[in-house]
């Protein structure tokens, strides 16, 4: 893996995201209330919406357009929607926060 | 013949190294130790009880005298090393060099001072050795006040110690919640509330601006919101930072520590080093478990056995006597993760336990910490819980039973706590009246008046009831808030007052919340409860927010959003519609639209434009029309008396002066008003949450109307004769609605339940409660009648608007 330095974790507010922009679209990188950090497709797999907008509780967000929540580690929608959003590695290393670079950079099927 | 060994600090580390060195190689090294500080080793996580008084430094001490005479130790404390010539392999200590064979530098860690304007002020100490302890124990001799910046484990342990002496203690603490790198915010907060039912005040999110000092000696500090806080000592707990710079200058491979192999050498092989000091594997220390570690594989490579540092898992405590909390393992750096919570509102007791796949990898505990080591034990070892995953939890000692008591929080209200807000209905005279037999709703009713006026606490009394009755009693099911609690929001509202629950970690510790930190159905919930109830005491969470509120502007379905300026009562000038214009100009907005709230919508801004869009929009002196908030949206207006000819008052006037007051508020669902001229009803005042139609004699003022999926008329509330009394009453019923209502119902759901009558009551006939809720809604809003554009348009929030990084720029260099 080749991680890159995307900004300082205090950047992203707690139970809160940011978006990291790539040539194959946005990357939203989250922050959960026990400071870990998930980077997912800022894309939902219903219509589209902006998943980093979304309410963080747990381990998942809940779609800000209708309310699909997912699961972040896994991508996995929950309950009985049936959906899946691409995730990325992502890890924090003395206050910064790390994504891996050669997965982002990869092309994503559609 | 021995070789000579010079050690660089008798600390924690260093002292027992030279244990296990004297114990398995007797005579091999000649030692010569130097020591700063004017003493040799002594148990230094020990000097809390010191400062607290529960100990004496002499029973502290580790080595005496005796025991480096015994191991033919040569002392030279009180004496600093300023540096390590490694060519001539020789050490230069103030009072002259040393040679050596073997060098161990364990020169521990430097306390962190945040480089706040008078810092160096006397009376501003650090924590770290006896000299600052000593500070503190001559400063709480004297009396006074102590400020602690810094809720760690040190700030609160100094913060312990000078309150038991007898100052009046203040922590004040940047982030959200107390020790924030061990415990997550429901046990940080049971730790607060453990610490000020003490009497030290915490103030978290509360940043340091500036020491204040009189004559040399500190006397206040500045926070950034401008509260003083006097202080006749100031403790700075921030953190630690691994002491180098005798290796770095000596030209040794560091890092944030200096780095040494698995073997504790550094990047010399006659030099080793081990403590606070050093950083392994991108690793650096602040507990003394894993030094203990360390001085063991130093001793060995000393004598030339081969030996391996493992890192492993640490546990906090805090020693702070009554407060019983417990943390282990790791919380950071991994995906995948399951979190199994109990709480125990009754007992004031957390556990929440942290799995990957089948093993316990995290541990925080509050109130019980019995099996505390055995959680630990289970993290250390790695051990397969699959088998006992259900029972986890409750420990080794699991016997089987109930799990979470719904009816936790209610049994442990005391009998002074009220359960009917209208009637003034204590928790002891229900109990009393169902003793003395009524044993129906309906009984308890008649007897006492509890929830016999809008009913809002009927399940609560229920609650009431059966715990005074057990079984025989039948309680009729609630629906709960959602999966994360068993209480309805009717109850969650009552208690969040009678139990003065402040905060969101506060509600979901003392209702027995079965999720860390709930869902995104309750927490918004939760957020406007809150900030209706204590709207002096809590902060709006922005995280609670759905999108909308959370970004001051409605998200459209391509994630684009839409701005909507305020235009008070509908009536504009032309310096307004052209800033509007030029702001739909400057940003390409693709569609200007009327809203049927007589106001201008600009459709498909970016959301990082949003910020500079509002600027430029506050610069012609427009703010936010809150059109997506659960708050007041628009006041509709017509002519009136001014143009037209059948108005009766002047309804433009009316709905602007509404609106320039109830701007801002927040409120269970939407709130939209109306005024209209006459009752020709221009304004669709009749279909409004609040609708006023102006008549002759003065204002029909017209609640609970709506027109969405269903529409309904509004009923007439009263008539009254002035415009002052309109602004009361609306201010009043709005109050009402805020403190009562369940988050998401509108007016007319909510009197639906409540009766318009009951509001009728509270609002009209009663003048003085009619006065009180007006004063209420003053109050709350003297806090958010503002312009949350501005706030979020200043300079230095606005790069929190865009993306955090942006790898397009980078790739298309490669
Ligand atoms: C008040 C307090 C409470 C604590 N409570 C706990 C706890 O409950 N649990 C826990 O696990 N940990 C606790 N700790 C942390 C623990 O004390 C440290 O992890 C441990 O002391 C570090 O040991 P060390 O040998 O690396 O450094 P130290 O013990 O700091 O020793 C380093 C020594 O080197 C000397 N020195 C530095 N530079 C030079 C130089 N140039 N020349 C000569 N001498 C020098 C210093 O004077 C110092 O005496 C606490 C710390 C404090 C201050
Ligand atoms: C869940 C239900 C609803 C949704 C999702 C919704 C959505 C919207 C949206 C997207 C806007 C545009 C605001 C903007 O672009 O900034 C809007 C405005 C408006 N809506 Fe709704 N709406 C809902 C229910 C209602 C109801 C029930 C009513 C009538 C009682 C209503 C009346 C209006 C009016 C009058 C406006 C213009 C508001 C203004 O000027 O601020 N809407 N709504
Ligand atoms: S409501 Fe009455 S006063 Fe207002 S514009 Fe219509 S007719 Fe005129
Ligand atoms: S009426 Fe329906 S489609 Fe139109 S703005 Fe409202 S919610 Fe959207
Ligand atoms: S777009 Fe995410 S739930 Fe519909």
């Amino acid at each position: 893996m080749s991680w890159i330095d995307i900004g300082a974790l205090d950047d992203i507010p707690s139970q809160g995201a940011r978006v990291v922009k790539t040539a194959q679209g946005c990357v939203a990188v989250f922050r959960t209330v026990d400071d870990q950090v998930f980077a997912l497709d800022d894309r939902c797999p219903h219509k589209g919406g902006p998943l980093s907008e979304g309410i963080v509780h747990g381990h998942s967000v809940t779609c800000p357009l209708h309310n699909w929540v997912f699961d972040m580690s896994s991508g996995e929608a929950q309950g009985a929607d049936d959906g899946m959003v691409r995730t990325y590695p992502a890890k924090i290393e003395g206050g910064r926060v790390l994504l891996d670079a050669a997965k982002l950079t990869a092309p994503r099927a559609a | 013949m021995a070789q000579k060994l010079v050690v660089i600090g008798a600390g924690m580390a260093s002292g027992r190294m030279l244990e296990h060195l004297f114990e398995e190689a007797p005579g091999a090294y000649d030692v010569t130790l130097f020591n700063a500080e004017p003493r040799g080793n002594y148990n230094r996580i020990m000097l809390s009880p010191v400062l607290s008084g529960e100990k004496t430094y002499e029973e502290i001490v580790t080595h005496d005298a005796a025991w480096y005479d015994a191991n033919h130790v040569t002392c030279r404390f009180g004496e600093r090393v300023t540096g390590i010539d490694r060519a001539a392999k020789v050490v230069l200590g103030e009072n002259g060099p040393v040679s050596y064979d073997k060098l161990v530098i364990a020169t521990g860690s430097n306390p962190f001072i945040i480089p706040l304007p008078g810092h160096q002020l006397s009376g501003v100490v650090a924590y770290r050795d006896l000299e600052d302890t000593n500070a503190m124990i001559a400063a709480a001799n004297a009396g006074g006040r102590a400020v602690v910046i810094g809720g760690g484990l040190l700030g609160l342990e100094a913060a312990a110690g000078l309150q038991m002496r007898g100052m009046d203690v203040t922590v004040v603490h940047i982030m959200g919640h107390l020790m924030e790198r061990q415990l997550d915010p429901s046990a940080g907060y049971l730790l607060q509330k453990a610490l000020e039912a003490r009497g030290i005040k915490v103030m978290c999110k509360a940043d340091s601006q500036e020491i204040l000092g009189e004559d040399g000696r500190v006397k206040a500090l500045l926070l950034k919101d401008g509260t003083e806080l006097p202080c006749d000592i100031l403790v700075m707990a921030v953190g630690i930072r691994p002491n180098t710079l005798l290796g770095k200058e000596a030209g040794l491979a560091t890092g944030r520590g200096i780095h040494v192999d698995d073997a504790m050498v550094t990047s010399d092989a006659d030099i080793l080093s081990l403590g606070e000091c050093v950083e392994h594997n991108g690793q650096i220390f602040g507990l003394v478990a894993p030094l203990y570690d360390q001085a063991k594989i130093a001793a060995k490579t000393l004598i030339g056995e081969a030996a391996i540092y493992v890192p492993r898992e640490v546990s906090t405590k805090l020693k702070v006597t009554g407060c019983d909390l417990f943390s282990a393992g790791d919380f950071a750096e991994a995906e995948g993760r399951e979190d199994i919570v109990f709480r125990d509102p009754g007992r004031g007791v957390y556990k929440r336990l942290v799995l990957e796949g089948d093993k316990l990898v995290g541990a925080v505990i509050y109130g019980d910490t019995t099996d505390g080591n055995w959680f630990f034990g289970l993290i250390k070892d790695g051990t397969d819980i699959s088998e006992m995953r259900d029972t986890l939890i409750f420990g080794p000692n699991f016997q089987g039973g109930a799990s979470s008591d719904p009816l936790a929080a209610v049994a442990a209200l005391p009998p002074e706590a009220e359960i009917c807000g209208c009637n003034g209905v204590c928790k002891g005279q229900i109990v009393a009246a169902i003793q003395a037999g009524a044993t129906t709703l309906d009984a308890v009713k008649a007897e006492t008046k509890a929830s016999a006026s809008c009913g809002t606490c009927a399940n609560l009394v229920e609650q009431v009831m059966a715990l005074t009755l057990g079984d025989v009693f039948e309680r009729p099911t609630v629906q709960p808030m959602c999966k994360c609690t068993d209480h309805s929001h009717e109850d969650v509202r009552l208690l969040i007052k009678s139990k003065e629950l402040k905060s969101m970690p506060a509600v979901m510790q003392e209702l027995g919340w079965k999720t860390p930190d709930g869902c995104h159905s309750c927490r918004p919930a939760l957020n406007y409860y809150l900030l209706a109830d204590w709207p002096l005491e809590y902060k709006d969470d922005r995280q609670a927010r759905f999108v909308n509120e959370r970004n001051h502007a409605n998200i459209q379905k391509d994630g684009t959003y839409s701005v909507v300026p305020r235009i008070w009562g509908g009536v504009t000038t032309a310096a307004e519609l052209r800033a509007i214009a030029d702001a739909a100009d400057k940003y390409d907005v693709p569609m200007l639209k009327f809203t049927g709230g007589q106001r201008i919508d600009l459709l498909g801004v970016k959301k990082e434009d949003l910020p500079a869009m509002w600027a430029d929009l506050n610069d012609a002196g427009l703010v936010s029309g809150h059109a997506y908030t659960k708050g007041l949206r628009t006041v509709k207006t017509c002519v009136g008396t001014e143009f037209c000819r059948f108005g009766t008052q002047d309804s433009t006037g009316l709905g602007i002066r509404l609106e320039k007051h109830l701007w801002g508020s927040w409120t269970p669902h939407k709130l939209k008003l109306a005024v209209t001229g006459c009752p020709r009803n221009c304004a669709e005042a009749t279909c409004k949450d609040i609708g006023i139609v102006c008549v002759d004699s003065g204002y029909q003022i017209h609640v609970g109307g709506a027109a969405g999926m269903e529409v309904k008329e509004t009923q007439l509330l009263t008539t009254v004769a002035t415009e002052d009394e309109v602004m009361e009453i609306v201010s009043a019923f709005t109050q009402l609605y805020r403190e009562n209502a369940r988050y998401l119902h509108r007016i007319y759901k909510w009197l639906d339940k409540v009766g318009l009558e009951w509001t009728r009551e509270q609002v009209v006939d009663d003048l003085e409660n009619r006065r009180a809720l007006a004063e209420r809604f003053e109050i709350s809003q003297s806090v958010y009648r503002t312009d949350p554009w501005a706030e979020h348009a200043k300079p230095s929030e606005r790069a929190k608007w865009g993306p955090i990084a942006d790898l397009t720029i980078a790739e298309a260099a490669e």
